[in-house]
Order: structure tokens, then sequence, then C-alpha cells
């Protein structure tokens, strides 16, 4: 009889790991930089030079310098601070009061649940950013209440998900053994339900970092924001927009660092929901 | 009979660990083979390495799987696809599942026919509706949601046999299902042999799926080779410790 | 004798905009006496979990009653449902996900201790004592549910069941989903628990094996199509079905 036949077996090897350290490391980095961004600049952010505005990019000012001569450079690091912290907020209050919403409606169900969730479906009937911009206009300009218009435009989706997990949380066995254990309602919605669906929710959140610091930034751009002087990265490209044309450096440099600062959080984003998710790993 | 499915030696293994150790059985035409075992003792597994359904984790390590002389672990994925069908068949746990719930019976069928072979939709009809008649279903023209599910787990082994395959891959067909309606399943599985001398790898948990339809049995445990022999001496009287632990534990109805 | 649970007229309907009203269960009724082990069989559709959904009170019932150890307790809701729930605890069909992922068998086993007021160290030491009462060890306390296999789950969900001294425990196909071989000690341990206790503890025990029914149970409820088409001793019924169904069953036994 012949021998069986051998075949060597290349084991692949799981790199969703991998790529979380290094996002999250990058994320890290991003937010450490924004805490000390006031020590890392190499000029002062708000310091007029009117012997060398608009100057390109070189060698003592990376990013150039804008119509007041300030160093771009600086003017971005200090952004950060501003740009990062309000989207961390943002995207704080939201998660909150979406998960809130949405967990008291599935586990109540009945007529509250229903007039809550037609609310939210008032809510998306909407266009998100017009609908954010006219209650930042009613509101007022400034960053608080462009936050508080971005809160209520997008606290129905985390309200939608948070309801259809703890619909499906309801239905599973060890719900069930944790009633018949006699648990009461508060009990069993912070032991059991939150800690169970807070993983897809957290995901969500991550992803939602980059829009919400598009949005944030749009509102500011359209003057709904943070107001100049304060450097934040929509309002420099706003302020900057008529120069686009002769000195470019000036509008590109916070774009830059808006695209590369989504981009670490999108992609941090999609490392965390297929590390929670077993089933898309080792692809 | 001439034997038409060979497992010599047979190691799998999934990201390095060994699901199946040194396993050899063979299936003769028109046998009916059950292969036996608790959760997590490979069964399933031994079929699916002939169909190279493993995915990407799971490979052939070691030894073969001879089919009509060709070594099946060898093949690749193309002359595999065109095996599988015309030459092995499949049926699963849920059929049901793997029909689109959008289309007739008839429409799906014809389809995974036309993958095979052409056909025209006259000959296609003409040539299901007598197969359909044979197991007594006339189903073409439903959709997947009318049937229940045993109509659509008999569906599932009609389809595998309109392609007339020599051996019918059969995993777990019968668990989702009641009793009186896994009763009509083995029946139909019993059928299809007679009828099409079709051969038959049975892979179940339930012991008494395989006292009905099966001529010889291998049982498995964490995926090694217990006991390989006759259904009747296997179930009657087990040689191995184990078979008769799993004989003993199965619940038995005493009619008096 | 009172029968530890009295069900009468048991029916649920529902109802789903643009169909028609689908009745799962249709006015039944039983009794459970302290010490017997009732089986309730049936097909996939035949409103088994219905009725123990109902008899659970996880779900309302459209009509009739239910009399757990003499109280009535088909309508009741909130403190008074929990200590009825003293009384009556359930085994669930797939054990490992009948205990909360992100909390270890131990929190589950003395979750309804400590709503019963049981202080932590009290709570441990009984817990490990309900353990081993199962065949298993304290240590098993501190593993979550993905860490044990089934037949180990099975046995802690039982512990958690008796954590509160129930006198009805309703078994709900509690063994369908595990391997013949862990059956076979789960089904032990539970006859041995029914030793032990005696009239103190009654089993409802949901099934669809009638072989199994047939050897553990004292009495069987046949349930096809939401009634119960024919109730005895399972040896009676198995040599002489009076109901086609019941007959159809009995013949397709492998």
């Amino acid at each position: 009889m012949n021998e069986p036949t051998v075949r060597i077996q290349k084991i692949r090897k799981d790199t969703v790991k991998t790529r979380l350290i290094v996002f999250g490391a990058l994320a890290l980095l991003l937010l450490v930089c924004s805490i000390f961004s006031e020590h890392l600049t190499p000029y002062d952010p708000y310091l007029q030079d009117l012997t060398n505005v608009k100057a390109p990019p070189s060698a003592e000012h990376l990013f150039g310098t804008d119509r007041y001569g300030r160093d771009m450079l600086s003017r971005v690091i200090v952004g950060s601070r501003t740009s990062i912290y309000s989207t961390l907020l943002l995207v704080g209050i939201v998660t909150a009061l979406g998960t809130m919403i949405g967990v008291f409606c599935g586990w109540h169900g009945k007529w509250i649940d229903t007039v809550l969730m037609r609310i939210s479906d008032m809510f998306l009937a909407f266009p998100g950013l017009v609908f954010a911009m006219a209650v930042a206009g009613v509101l007022g300009g400034g960053l608080q209440n462009a936050i508080i218009a971005l809160v209520a435009i997008s606290w129905p989706k985390y309200a939608r998900i948070a309801r259809s997990q703890t619909l499906a949380q309801k239905e599973t066995s060890y719900l069930k053994a944790a009633r018949l254990s006699g648990s009461g309602t508060w009990k069993i919605i912070f032991k059991h339900i939150l800690p169970n669906i807070i993983g897809p929710i957290l995901v969500t959140s991550m992803l939602d970092i980059g829009t919400m610091m598009m949005e944030l930034a749009g509102l500011s751009f359209l003057g709904l924001g943070a107001k100049p002087p304060t450097a934040e990265w929509g309002s420099m490209m706003s302020d900057t927009r008529s120069l686009l044309s002769t000195v470019p450096w000036v509008t590109l440099a916070p774009g830059f660092a808006i695209f590369v600062s989504v981009m670490i959080f999108n992609l941090l984003g999609d490392t965390i929901r297929d590390y929670a998710d077993p089933k898309s790993r080792g692809r | 009979m001439a034997e038409i499915l060979r497992y010599e030696h047979v190691d799998i293994t999934y990201n390095g660990f060994k699901a199946i150790k040194d396993v050899s059985f063979s299936v003769s035409e028109g046998e009916i083979l059950g292969i036996v075992g608790e959760s997590g003792s490979g069964k399933s597994t031994l079929i699916k390495a002939a169909m190279g359904l493993l995915g990407d984790s799971g490979l052939v390590t070691r030894g073969d799987i001879w089919y009509k002389g060709k070594n099946l672990p060898d093949l690749s994925a193309s002359e595999l696809c065109k095996l599988n069908g015309p030459e092995l068949g499949m049926i699963f746990q849920y059929a049901g599942s793997s029909f689109c719930p959008i289309r007739t019976v008839g429409a799906q069928l014809y389809e995974s026919m036309t993958e095979h072979k052409h056909i025209s939709k006259e000959d296609f009809r003409i040539l299901a509706f007598a197969l359909l008649e044979k197991i007594g279903l006339r189903i073409l023209d439903s959709y997947p949601f009318e049937l229940s599910g045993g109509m659509q787990q008999r569906v599932g082994i009609a389809a595998a046999m309109l392609l007339n395959p020599s051996v019918l891959l059969a995993d777990e067909p019968t668990s989702a299902l009641d009793v009186s309606v896994q009763k009509q399943v083995v029946e139909e599985m019993l059928l299809v042999r007679r009828t099409f001398g079709t051969s038959i790898v049975l892979v179940t948990h339930n012991i008494g799926v395989i006292g009905a339809m099966a001529d010889r049995v291998l049982v498995m445990r964490n995926g090694e080779m217990v006991e390989y022999g006759e259904t009747r001496q296997v179930l009657e009287d087990p040689k191995e410790e184990y078979t008769k632990l799993l004989m003993s534990a199965v619940p038995r109805l005493r009619r008096v | 004798m009172e029968p530890i649970l009295k069900v009468e007229n048991l029916t649920r309907v529902f109802t789903r905009k643009g169909q028609p009203d689908f009745t799962a269960v249709d006015h039944i009724g039983f009794e459970l006496y302290p010490g017997e082990c009732l089986g309730l069989i049936g097909e996939s559709g035949s409103g088994k979990t219905t009725v123990v959904n109902m008899i659970t009170r996880l779900l309302d019932a459209t009509e009739g009653s239910i009399v757990l150890d003499g109280e009535d307790i088909t309508q009741m809701s909130g403190k008074e449902l929990r200590r009825a729930y003293r009384k009556m605890q359930m085994v669930f069909q797939t054990p490992t996900d009948s205990f909360d992922p992100r909390c270890t068998l131990g929190d589950g086993i003395g979750e309804s201790l400590r709503n019963l007021g049981m202080s932590r160290a009290e709570t441990k030491q009984e817990v490990a004592r309900l353990l081993t009462e199962c065949g298993l060890t304290p240590e098993f306390a501190d593993r979550y549910p993905h860490q044990v296999s089934g037949g180990q789950c099975q046995r802690a969900s039982i512990a958690r069941a008796l954590a509160v001294k129930p006198k009805l425990l309703i078994c709900d196909e509690a063994t369908s989903s595990l391997d013949v071989t862990i059956q076979k000690e789960i089904i032990a341990l539970l006859n041995e628990l029914r030793w032990q206790r005696g009239a103190k503890l009654s089993i409802l025990f949901i099934c669809h094996d009638i072989a199994l029914v047939q050897q553990f149970c004292n009495r069987v409820l046949v349930l096809y199509k939401g009634r119960i088409v024919e109730q005895g001793v399972p040896d009676e019924i198995i040599r002489n079905p009076k109901d086609a169904y019941t007959k159809r069953l009995i013949e397709s036994v492998l």
C-alpha cells in the first residue's frame, strides 16, 4: 500500500490584534498631542508677524504662515485640542443619551416605545446637517450650541441600535433566568442588558468619531461653531477659503489635519468592530 | 461490490489543531455508511473534507481520499467544483436555508442543474418532474417558504439527486426535524438508494437513524475511529467500551 | 392532595396585523401533584414553549388561570410575581445560553439568593454547596459559561434553579441539546434530586423524545396543535395510543 500523502498547512496569523495596537497607539498619540498641544507648538499660534505673511512652507514654517503671519503648524496643533475634545465630548453625549433612550424603549415597549420611536423618526426625516444648521442658527453660533445641534440630530441612530439590541436581549434564556431569579428591572438593565449591548454601540461611536469631527468642522466652517481667533480646524479652513487659489497651504493644513485624524479614528473603529465580532476575525 | 470512495489514514488540521487523526474507511457502490459520534468528534469534518468545504483554515494534512482514481484533497478548486454535484452530492442540516426565498423551487433547481450541464427548460421540467414524482413531491412551482421543514429537507435531497451523483454526503439531514418527519426523510433516502443505487455517507448523532439506514457504521470520538463494522454488530454487540457507553445512553422506547 | 400546579383553560392567541389570529395554546388544563414528574410532549409548533412561557409568566395568557401552590399567579406582576418565583424555577434548553456570557456561573447561581437579601459570604458558601450537590466542584463558581462544557453548564443551571428551594422545577427540553451520554448523566442527576426531595419537588418535563419521557416521567400529556390530545401513564399510552397523532408519533420512533 502507498504511503499516505503529507501536506503542509500554512497557518494564517490573526492580524486584528496588530491592527488594534497600531491604530490604538496612533489614536492615543493624537490625544496626547492635543492634551499637550500648547507645549508642542514651535511658535505662538496667536502671534502675528506682519513682516512674514503668506510665507510658503519652508524649513522654518513647515506649513507656511497665514495672512497675519501666524505659523500654520502651531495653529493646527493648537486647533487639535478644540477639534478633538469637542468631538469626543459630542460622541460621548450622543452615545449615552441615545443608549439610554433605546434601552428604555426596548425594555418598556408599549406606548412609550411607540411615541419615542416616532419622535426619532421625525429627527431622521430631516437631512442631518441642514437640521443642525437650523438648530445652531436658532441657538446662535458657538461651539457649545454646535454640539447641542449635533446631539439633536445624532441620538436617534444610537437609540435605534440600543433598542433593537435590547429587544434581542429580552429573548435570551439568560434574561429569562434573571427574571426568574427575582431580579428587578434596574438590576436586569444594568447588570445584564447594558454590558451585553455596549460592544456594538461603542463600535458605532468609534466609527462616528470621524463623521462627527467632520460635521463639527463643517458647522465651524459655516461660522456656526467655534469663533475666530480660536484655532479650530473647521473655522480655520472657513477663514482662509478666499485665499485657496493664491496661498493654498493655509487652507490645506487644517484640511490635512482633519483628514488624518478622521482616518485614524475610522480605522480604529473598523478594527474594534472586527475585534469585537469573532466571526469576522481571521479573514 | 466495487469501492467508490476510500479514506486512507486521513488527518485533518484546523489552524494547527488536529481535528481528525488517522481515519480510514471505504464506501462501496450502493452502500450506506453511517458516521456517528458526539459533538466535537469530527464527524462532519470528515465529509466536508471530501467536498473541499473545510474552509481557509482547514486542510487534509495527511492521507488520501480516493474517488474514482482521483485523490480529492489534491484536486484544485475548479476540478472539485466539477465533481461536486454530478459526482458527489451534499445534503445539509438545514436544506431550506440554502434556497433563495423569493424564487420558485423549480427555477432554483434548474439553475443549479445548468451549472453542470446544458439542458433546455422543457427537458429539465420533464426530468425534474419524473424525479420528483418518484419521490412523491409536486413542488416545482412552490416557493421555499410554502414548504414545511421536512418538505424542504426532501427537496434538498431531490436537488442533490437531479444531477444523479454516485455518492450522497448527508450532514445531519434529520437532526432539525420532528420524529414523525424524520421518518419520512429517512424513508426518502432509502428510496433514493433503491431507485438510483446511490451510495450514501450519513453523518448523524442519532443512533436510531443509523440503525434504520446504515449498512456499516463508523463510530468517532475526539477525531479518532473507535469502532467500524456492520451496523447490527456495532449497535447490538459493540466491542469497544465507548460504543457500549454510547449505546446504553440512548433512550429506547419500550413497546410492551 | 392539593396540586402544586393547576392550569385551567389556559389559552394564548397571537394577533398580528393583516393575518388571521393564531391560537398557539387552546384551552388546556392539567394538574401537577407534589413529588410528581409530568411529561409534556409534542413536536415543534405544538405550543410547548408557549405553555411554559405562560406558566412562568414571561408571557401573558389570553384566557385561563394558573394556580401555583394554591395561589393564583395569572395576573401577578412586580413584587408579588418575584415572590412566586421562589416556588418555581426553570432549566433551559441550551445551557450555555442560559447564563449571562459576561457573568460567572457563581454570579448566575447566586443571583436569586442575593435578591433575597443574603450576604455575599453566605451566598458564596451556598453556591459552593449547590454546585457540589449537582456534581460539580465549588471552583466552577468562578468560571464563565463559555469555559465549561454543555453538560457542566447544565449542571450549573440545575444548581441555579435549586438555589431558592423551589417546589416546582420546569425543565424545558433540558437535555435535548446535549449529547446522549451527557443526557444520561443529567437525567441521573435529576432522578437523584427527585429521590432525595420526595414530595418537596415536582417536575414539569418538556421534551420531544417520547422514549426519554417513558424513562423519566410518571405521567405524560401529549400536546398537538395547542391542544392536549392524550394523557396518562407513559407505558399505557405507548402500548395503546388512542389518538391518531399519538399513534403516528409512536410509530415514527426508529
